[in-house]
């Protein structure tokens, strides 16, 4: 699950890691407040303006701006609250801003350069243990920065039992050429840092950039949470900080029926029990000429009702031109999905798009004659292979 | 001979008395798996399926000489199931459960890295020597005695690769299901080492997916390493990156770990890689004729 911006940075002033302060709005009106508000704190007039979308590059769409008055305030935040926002990662449609962050500026101007770097904690499943990744090169995109140089980019491998050392902090500073006050706030920074992640079972805590304030603050002004979902029942607190406005609707529906539902472009939709064949039936579906709509794992039982929910979620998608259901039948027996499925059919009256069933594994000749003698205008298919012609049959 | 699991195996199941627990318990049984007791804290003393039920393995390893736990227990408390087995020097610790938070199991590997116990999975099928024993969840009956070692990340597609040889007459040395969890117990290249070792086992099956690089490390060992013949199938090849394909480690994170990039390394380490899952047990069939 990921976070927006705004509850990131709520998570690690809780750890006491130091961050550009700010207040989330969801009206121009809000905004103002609180830009009056941060104004008696800070004394600044500049404040920075920052779209809450799930994605990333939002100052390159025009969602991050800076105001350099209460009233640029209004103005900007009345733009930003409600717009498309289009940036590299929410594709062509963009995403709509419903909140905005209003943020103190803290590159104000001082005894030094401000300068960013660039730190994240994850997992390395290489060797199954956190890592904490940093990089002088802050504010850019850190895959680019791997690529080109990848010598600028540092890990600290962290021991689970003992946590991050303080010999591995100091060393993340001298790394990153840091002295002085800035020397000491960033081990102040990497503890609290480290004990955010680790408390909220989070899979991967970006903060691009961490900034060098011209007074030598370290601070996170950017922040980035993705919670480890299987972790997510220890955290009723973050539980509650889900948007499911940031999430496809159709996926919100899927997940309600416990159905594990991804919407992809295709014109062939699958229901598959089981996430690797789910995976390996798309590819078949591919191969054949085709293009999957979308994976779909109905998990270990396909009954009457997890197929009709399967069947309206995939049809709400108008490029479907034909449905391909794969199980196989291991502890769940074929015969029960069969009927399961024909009892969807008659469920849903006429289907727009033909459905080619392919039954494998207990009970599969059962199954067949089921769907065979069901009366349906229903294809049932063999092997893997029998699957793949009667794709390209019904595409042709 | 076989790997890892054979009819002398002294198996117990965590989580005994629960509903999966005792489902699949009493499918093992009736496969002819060795099940020599269950553990079930609190019910101690008890019997369940004609066999005992301790409160710890330690209990039951005392009692009864097992040295394979299976581990049905809830994620919440999977990862101390798995502790507990390895305390009590269980050599080999199959576990079932799926959703077991990663920073826990970051901790179970490391609590493993300083013991001798074997782990396998997390979020998997288990183990099988067909007419042996099965230590785990397939379906037994569409498992043939054989010599072909399979090595999977998933579940059903594993049952579609075994139907698959079944089907063509060729039959199965071992299957492992090494589990699609980010972090698991036994990878790709520690399962390969094992088969390559084993004189029964003819012809490997490896069926890896996207993210991670565990065929990429186990392709790069048989490269230097091959006695027989290994053949490939990546699952995910249309998968978008960055989605969770439903097993929590199947997420394409950069360029190494989309399933073209495997299938190129693999392909180029001397592995019959095949593009369509339908083509598994022919292609394995053929290399075994032209051996």
């Amino acid at each position: 699950m990921n976070l927006h911006e705004y509850q990131g940075k709520s998570i690690l002033k809780n750890n006491d890691v130091a961050i550009q302060e700010g207040f989330v709005a969801e009206t121009a009106d809000q905004a103002v407040m609180i830009a009056e508000q941060l104004n008696k704190k800070f004394n600044s007039e500049f404040f920075v303006i920052k779209a809450q979308i799930h994605a990333g590059g939002r100052g390159k769409g025009g969602g991050v701006k800076l105001a350099k008055s209460i009233e640029e305030v209004r103005e900007t935040a009345g733009k930003i609250i409600g717009m498309q926002l289009v940036t590299p990662q929410t594709g062509e449609e963009g995403k709509k801003v419903n909140k905005v962050l209003v943020a103190q500026d803290v590159y104000y101007p001082g005894e030094e350069e401000p300068e960013e770097y660039y730190i994240s904690l994850l997992l390395d499943r290489n060797t199954g243990r956190h890592v904490l990744m940093y990089s002088p090169e802050g504010g850019m995109d850190i895959e680019q920065v791997a690529e080109k140089t990848p010598h600028l980019i540092f890990r600290e491998y962290i021991d689970p039992g003992l946590g991050l050392q303080s010999f591995q902090s100091r060393r993340v500073a001298f790394n990153l050429g840091l002295k002085g006050a800035g020397f000491k706030s960033m081990q102040l920074f990497l503890r609290g840092l480290y004990e955010a992640f680790i408390s909220s079972d989070t899979q991967l805590l970006e903060i691009n950039p961490v900034l060098k304030t011209s007074d030598s603050k370290i601070l996170a002004v950017d922040c980035k949470f993705s919670i480890d979902d299987s972790g997510l029942f220890r955290h009723k607190d973050i539980q509650a900080m889900r948007d499911l406005t940031e999430e496809d609707p159709t996926e919100v529906e899927a997940g309600r029926h416990n159905l594990n539902f991804i919407k992809l472009d295709g014109n062939v939709g699958c229901m598959v029990n089981g996430a690797g064949l789910a995976m390996a039936t798309m590819d078949l579906i591919k191969l054949s000429g085709g293009s999957p709509a979308n994976f779909l794992d109905v998990g270990g039982t396909a009954s009457a009702e997890t197929v009709e929910a399967g069947f309206r979620i995939i049809l709400q998608d108008p490029s479907v031109k034909a449905i391909l259901i794969n199980i196989f039948g291991g502890i769940v027996r074929c015969d029960r999905v069969a009927n399961g499925v024909v009892e969807a059919c008659k469920a849903f009256g006429s289907l727009p798009v033909p459905v080619i069933v392919r039954l494998q594994g207990t009970n599969a000749e059962e199954a067949r004659e089921i769907i065979d003698n069901s009366g349906l205008e229903v294809f049932s298919a063999g092997s893997f292979e029998d699957a793949a012609e009667k794709v390209k049959e019904v595409l042709a | 001979m076989s790997v890892l699991l054979d009819k002398n195996s002294k198996v117990i199941v965590q989580g005994f008395t629960g509903s999966e627990g005792t489902f699949h318990a009493q499918q093992m049984i009736e496969y002819g798996t060795n099940v020599v007791g269950g553990v079930t804290p609190g019910k101690g003393g008890s019997e369940h399926l004609e066999r005992p039920v301790y409160n710890t393995v330690k209990d039951a390893v005392d009692g009864s000489g097992a040295d394979v736990s299976v581990i049905f227990v809830p994620p919440p408390f999977a990862a101390d199931a798995i502790m507990e087995a390895a305390e009590a020097d269980i050599k080999l610790i199959i576990t079932i459960t799926e959703g077991i938070p990663v920073a826990d199991m970051v901790k179970v590997k490391e609590y493993l890295s300083k013991t001798d116990s074997r782990l396998i999975g997390p979020n998997c099928p288990g183990i099988i020597t067909p007419g042996e024993a099965k230590a785990g969840i397939m379906p037994g009956f569409i498992h043939k005695k054989g010599s072909v070692g399979i090595i999977s990340r998933s579940g059903t597609l594993t049952y579609e690769a075994v139907d698959q040889v079944s089907g063509l007459g060729m039959g199965q040395s071992t299957c492992i299901g090494i589990g699609g969890d980010p972090i698991v117990g036994t990878t790709t290249l520690d399962a390969v080492k094992l088969m390559m070792a084993d004189k029964d086992t003819d012809a490997i099956i490896i069926i890896g997916e996207i993210g991670g690089n565990m065929e990429t490390d186990a392709a790069m060992w048989i490269k230097d390493n091959k006695t027989k013949p290994v053949v490939g199938f990546i699952a995910g090849q249309t998968a978008p990156k960055g989605r969770r394909m439903g097993h929590a480690g199947a997420i394409i994170g950069g360029k190494a770990d989309t399933a073209e990039a495997k299938m190129k390394i693999m392909r180029e380490c001397g592995i019959a890689v095949v593009e369509s899952p339908a083509d598994i047990g022919k292609t394995v069939a053929g290399l075994l004729e032209i051996k």
